[in-house]
Formats: structure tokens, sequence, C-alpha cells
């Protein structure tokens, strides 16, 4: 088996006083689809952050390749949920695409046949070729996304991040970006690490869950993790999972109930939350 | 061609001067324009020319050439804007209130003060709405400087400042130094408005910041050809509100002419009005399988 290529270490964030993540350890392996799932505001976001150095750590170590992350580093790829980008810009999509090459750099650069080659190659590998010259400001969420996608995996990363690229995606555009990442995985061998508060359209593709709840973590494949007694003991009260046509339901208690007492009341389902 | 340029036009001495550095300067302010306009900045460089205005008027009463107070001011308040964080909504709130009225307010007194002394009204009118005409021989050479500086930073720039308005989370991931590139930046708008403010006024300077990039960024896609159609239409204001001023000599009232800078910022507006006159511009609807805009968003969530 490949080595990892990414490994957090018992990593922790503290900020203003709140605990964000408590002791979360995870390793990546190349060409490994990992789904960081869990509901809103349990830390997915934050753990992304420090993967790609935005967010200093409290304690714990992050590391690539077994070594410390280094400041500047492309090897790693990054989706944001939502590109800061008005309509009017005058930015094309070949252009965002291209930014993902040496957008980093200073100075000038003169446009080259090979670089608009492997623009277009890197649009047709996503299927965004047809809005190649569209601004990329008046695409939809999804074409965004596909956009992205090409813009990040351009330097050739070894490993992309996503910050939850189906939330507000209709159905097929998001089994599109789903597939597209999958493939890349497979057949590029780049590591996939997507957020997620929906874990069900990602269950055919992936091969490792990271599942996050009030800053801890639960790592293993889909069975081992997505288990009421390993939930439970991650949200700290009692969770069901729920297995309806193939389709996984978590069901967490509301806030005080602990796992004793809810399995005492097993019928109490109508006013607790449901986390996908 | 008679009618167009009056007699003399071409031999004036500062008809020369006025062409050339207002040429630099148009283009100057259209490429930092562009850019202040896709990074949503137009309201910094308004409040860096209220400022520049202060500096000024400064300037004046203390006898200096006026470029150097706006320089001085706007670099100064570009410093002071980057530590108080103007790009948040509430550091806009507070810096429109508190800081650019007591900038004003300090330009009037300044004005009158040195308006008193000197007994010189036209200087009220040349910082507040500049005056191309009458650049002093002088400062050329610092106005073409200064100029060609700010395009050289904005060169240096360019694909960082794209990179970090798509998103500053990437860039900092990539190891932009994403607050250093924007205080750089800021740096190059106040020089970029000290710049306009000696052709069209303090005032009026963010008119050939803004405009000019504006309308590029309506007839344009691509970050080059904004950054060329800017730079074309701001020396064609310029220039054509040069020639017009010059005209306007022998206009009503005969013998005064018309200030330049009302003739380049009505031919930004105009231009800009006339993009709205293009339409039908937005590509044919897509195929299905790629209709995932807001509607079929919705249509889902609603499910």
């Amino acid at each position: 088996m490949a080595t990892e290529f990414l490994r957090l270490e018992n990593v922790s964030v503290r900020l203003g006083g709140r605990e964000i993540l408590k002791d979360v350890s995870f390793k990546i392996r190349p060409g490994e689809f990992t789904g960081l799932i869990g509901p809103n505001g349990a830390g997915k976001t934050t753990l992304l952050r420090v993967i790609l150095g935005l967010q200093p750590v409290t304690s714990g170590e992050v590391l690539l390749d077994g070594a410390p992350r280094p400041h500047r580093d492309s090897s790693i790829g990054y989706v944001p949920q939502k590109l800061a980008i008005e309509p009017d810009m005058p930015l094309r999509v070949r252009d965002v695409v291209s930014l993902g090459l040496d957008g980093q750099k200073f100075g000038i650069r003169l446009p080259s046949r090979a670089r608009r080659e492997l623009v277009s190659d890197m649009l047709t590998a996503v299927g965004a070729q047809r809005y190649a010259d569209a601004r990329v400001g008046e695409l939809s969420g999804g074409e965004q996304q596909r956009v992205m996608i090409a813009h990040a995996l351009i330097s050739k990363p070894r490993l992309l991040l996503l910050d939850e690229p189906l939330a507000n995606l209709d159905i097929s555009s998001e089994q599109g970006i789903v597939s597209v990442l999958a493939r890349l995985a497979r057949a590029d061998h780049v590591a996939v690490l997507l957020s997620a508060h929906e874990m069900n359209p990602l269950m055919p593709v992936m091969d490792r869950i990271v599942y996050v709840a009030a800053g801890r973590v639960a790592v293993g494949d889909a069975d081992e993790v997505v288990q009421p007694e390993v939930l439970s003991r991650l949200y700290g009260r009692h969770v069901d999972v729920i297995r309806v046509h193939g389709r996984i339901l978590v069901v967490a208690a509301p806030e005080g109930v602990d796992a004793a007492e809810a399995a005492a009341e097993d019928n109490a389902v109508e006013d607790i939350g449901v986390a996908g | 061609m008679r009618y167009i340029f009056e007699s003399g036009f071409f031999a004036s001495g500062p008809v020369h001067v006025a062409l050339a550095v207002g040429a630099v300067i148009a283009i100057t302010s259209a490429v930092v324009g562009v850019f202040t306009v896709i990074r949503g900045q137009s309201f910094a460089g308004h409040s860096l020319a209220d400022i520049a205005t202060t500096g000024g008027s400064g300037a004046f009463l203390v006898g200096v050439n006026q470029f150097w107070g706006f320089l001085a001011f706007g670099a100064g308040a570009a410093a002071f804007m980057e530590m108080i964080g103007v790009q948040r909504r509430r550091g806009r709130d507070v810096a429109t209130g508190v800081v650019l009225g007591a900038a004003l307010g300090l330009a009037a007194l300044f004005l009158y003060l040195g308006t008193q002394s000197s007994s010189t009204t036209g200087a009220s009118f040349t910082i507040l709405f500049g005056s191309i005409f009458v650049i002093t021989t002088s400062t050329v050479p610092a106005l073409i400087a200064s100029g060609l500086l700010a395009l050289a930073t904005v060169a240096v720039l360019a694909r960082v400042l794209l990179l970090s308005s798509l998103s500053p989370d990437i860039a900092a991931a990539r190891g932009v130094p994403v607050r250093a590139v924007g205080a750089a930046f800021l740096m190059t708008l106040a020089v970029s408005v000290a710049l306009s403010a000696v052709i069209i006024g303090a005032v009026l300077s963010t008119a050939l910041l803004i405009g000019p990039a504006a309308t590029a960024l309506r007839l344009t896609k691509s970050p080059v050809k904004a950054v060329v159609t800017a730079a074309v239409l701001g020396v064609l204001a310029v220039w054509l509100g040069v020639v017009l001023a010059y005209d306007s000599f022998y206009w009503p009232p005969a013998g005064r002419g018309w200030p330049v800078s009302f003739f380049v910022v009505t031919l930004i507006v105009a231009g800009y009005l006339l993009t709205f006159l293009r339409r039908g511009r937005r590509p044919a609807p897509q195929d299905s399988a790629f209709q995932d805009g807001p509607d079929a968003e919705h249509a889902c969530s609603a499910a």
C-alpha cells in the first residue's frame, strides 16, 4: 500500500476560547477519495483551512510526505465554496484556469500556444469546454465548480481539497461533479478530500470517511464510521443511523439527551434534527 | 479639420504638455481603475480623492506644488485605510462619516486661508477641479515618472491581484502575501488618484479612474482587453477634452473658455451610457445537460 501523502496528528484549534477542533488525526493516501462529512458548524471548513495552511493550529501537526507543511506549497489544490467575483468581472473561464498555473507569481507573462492547449485540455477533462469563453461570474454554481476544479488541477496537485462543492447544486450537476472527481482520483491518482453535510451522493465513490461532529473526528470506511455507537460517541449524544432504500440518514437527538435516555425513548424521532 | 482644431492648437506649448501628460495620466488611471473595479475598491479610490483634496489645498497654503500635496495625503490616507481596514464594511462607515468629513473640513480651511493670503481665487478651482493647461513644467518629469511607476507596479501585481480577486483564500494558500499585495495596490491607487487630480481635480479624479474602466468592463470579457480598452478610452476622453476646452475659448462667454474637467468627465459619462445601447450580447441558452442555473437549483431545494 502506498504511504500517506497527508497526515494530521492530534490537531487542535482554539479560536476565541472556543475549541473548534479537538485532537484530530487522520491520513490521506494518493488516489484516495475521502469524504469530510458532518453537520454545518462541525469544523469542516476549519479543518480544510488547517490543511491549506490558512489556519494555524493550537497544537498538533500537519505533515506532507512526513515533513511539516511548508509555507508555500503547490501540491495541494483548493476549490473554495464560493467565488468572490461579480458577474461583470472581465475574467473568462480560460483566464481563471490559466491563473491556476501561475496566478501566484509576480510580473507579466506572454500568452503561449502550449498554455492555451493545456487550459483547453483541462477544461475538456472537467466538461467545461463549452463555456471556455464565458465570463466566470455569469456561470451557475455547478459550472463554476467545474471551472474551479480545472483551475486547481492544472498545477498538478497531489491532493485536491473541495469545500462543500455539492452545496446548492441540483441533482444532475451534483452527479456530474462527483463523477469528474472520482475519475480524477482513479485515473490520475489525485487524492480528493471533499467536505459535505450530505454523504449520500458520495457513497458510491468514497474510499474513506472523516466524520466531523463537535470538533472531533471518526475515521474509517463508511461501514465502520456510520454506526450509531461511533457517531453517538462523536456527537456526545444519542444518534440513530437509519438506512432506507440504500440511503443513510443520520439522526441526532437534541442536545442534553444522552444515549441511554434516547434508547428508552426510541419514538422521539419527530423533533430531532436530521444531519444527512 | 479647421473647425475641430482651432488655429494655434498644435503650436501651443501648454497644449503639448497637456496632451503628453494627459495621455500618461489617462493610461495610468484607466489601468489602475480596471483593477480597482475588479477588486471592488472604487470606494477606496473616492476616499483617497477626498483626502487628496485636503493635501492639495494644504500644499497650496504652504506654497508647494499641489501634486505633492495630493500625493503625500493620498499615500498617507492609503496607509491609514490599510490600518483601520477600510475594506471592511464597518471600516467604510466610520471612514465615510468621520475621516472624510474631517478631511474635507480641513480642505475648506486651507483653501480659505490660502485664498485670503494670496488673493488668487483661481487656486480653489484648480485644486478641486484641476487644470491641465497650467501644469508647472518643472513637475512634468515627476508626473510622468509617477505614472510609469504606478503602471509598472500594476504589471508586477497583475496576476496576483486577479487571483486574490477570484478567491483570497486560494491566493493565500498558494503563498501570495495577500495583505501586502493589497497594501501595495492601495498605494498605487493613491498615486493614480493624485495624478488624475492634477488634470481634472481632486474632486473629479475618480471619474478618470473608474469611468473608462467601468465602460471597458461592459465591453470586454478578458482582463487584457479590458485594460487596453480602458486605456484607449481614457486617452480619448482626455485628448478630446483638451481639444474641446481649447476650442471653447471661442465659445460664449467669449474669451473665457470652459474647464477641461467638464469635457473629460462628460465624455467619460457619455461613453459609459453609450454602452447601454449594446444589447443581445449574452450567449444563447446552453443545452439541458449543462443547465444547472439558479432556477433548477431553486426547484430542487424546494422539493
